[in-house]
């Protein structure tokens, strides 16, 4: 069996660092992906109407969507990096429930989303839940 | 206008898209662990490890998941599906303790509870932020992308 890249060996401000790269990029990633599906409208019936080809051509003819895919591409090579330099136990809690709570704060700002206290009150008990749940 | 309450497609789509997530990114896992140590001097280690086994597994479990997070986002708001679709770590919890015969630690079973909790909270408010009134910014009233904003409504 291959011996993983010691983990001891990364610093705990490399650690931090990567550990932001994934939420900075997951977090712009999901909400501009979120935005482009808001402008592309209920995908379920564009392929009612017009089957999975338009589907697609509706999702891959809106411009926001590549510049979250864009981001979302960025988010999945930072998290390749860290799984091959930090352990799985604390690359996953920690970007996976970090990523709820700016994934919530940057859709109230940026999509305008209602986030009430319901909805921020499930973002913490999941985040925490998470964290307990992948450490 | 908004949609208060999902069809059972919709939490289809939704399970879909919590199974899909996490067993990628277990398969993921698996694969970049058993690789070598790879340096930002080397970038192209990384594009050589999406062609090895497990690697190719995760992503295409991804590409399923994110087909399906799409369509969620199609038709809910972010703050909904993310909490929403989070049930997927606890089905993969309860699928190692029950059928891998892993054990699952008090810490581990809090966690399971606590997304339970939150799920269940989110899942019991409105899906989709609802607008008083849609943007007249419907410039693109051409093509296809257009119809489903008409549509939305």
């Amino acid at each position: 069996m291959t011996i993983p890249y010691s983990a001891a060996q990364t610093s705990s401000w490399a650690a931090v660092a990567m550990i932001a790269a994934i939420v900075l990029t997951s977090t712009a990633g999901e909400v501009l992906t979120a935005g482009a599906m808001k402008s592309v409208g209920d995908l379920d019936k564009i392929r009612a109407k017009w089957g999975l080809k338009g589907a697609i051509r509706a999702v891959l003819t809106c411009p926001l969507f590549f510049a979250g895919v864009t981001f979302l591409a960025l988010s999945f090579f930072s998290l390749l990096f860290a799984l091959n330099h930090l352990n799985l136990s604390l690359v996953a809690p920690a970007s996976a429930s970090l990523t709820l709570v700016t994934n919530a704060v940057a859709a109230k700002v940026f999509l305008k989303e209602n986030v009430d206290r319901r909805r921020w009150t499930s973002a913490v008990l999941v985040c925490i839940g998470v964290y307990f749940l992948a450490h | 206008m908004a949609y208060h309450k999902l069809l059972p497609r919709q939490y289809m789509v939704l399970a879909l898209v919590s199974l899909c997530a996490p067993l990628g990114d277990s398969c993921l896992s698996r694969g970049m662990t058993s690789l070598p140590a790879i340096s930002l001097a080397h970038p192209a280690t990384l594009i050589a490890a999406v062609f090895t086994p497990w690697i190719a597994v995760g992503i295409a479990l991804l590409i399923g998941f994110f087909a399906s997070y799409l369509t969620a986002l199609s038709w809910a708001d972010l703050t909904f599906v993310l909490p929403a679709t989070a049930l997927g770590n606890v089905v993969v919890a309860l699928i190692a303790r029950f059928w891998l015969n892993e054990p699952i630690s008090l810490e581990r079973w809090a966690g399971i509870v606590l997304i339970t909790v939150g799920v269940g909270f989110v899942a019991r408010g409105p899906s989709l932020t609802e607008r008083p009134v849609l943007h007249a910014s419907a410039p693109a009233e051409t093509g296809e992308p257009a119809l489903g904003r008409e549509q939305a409504r």
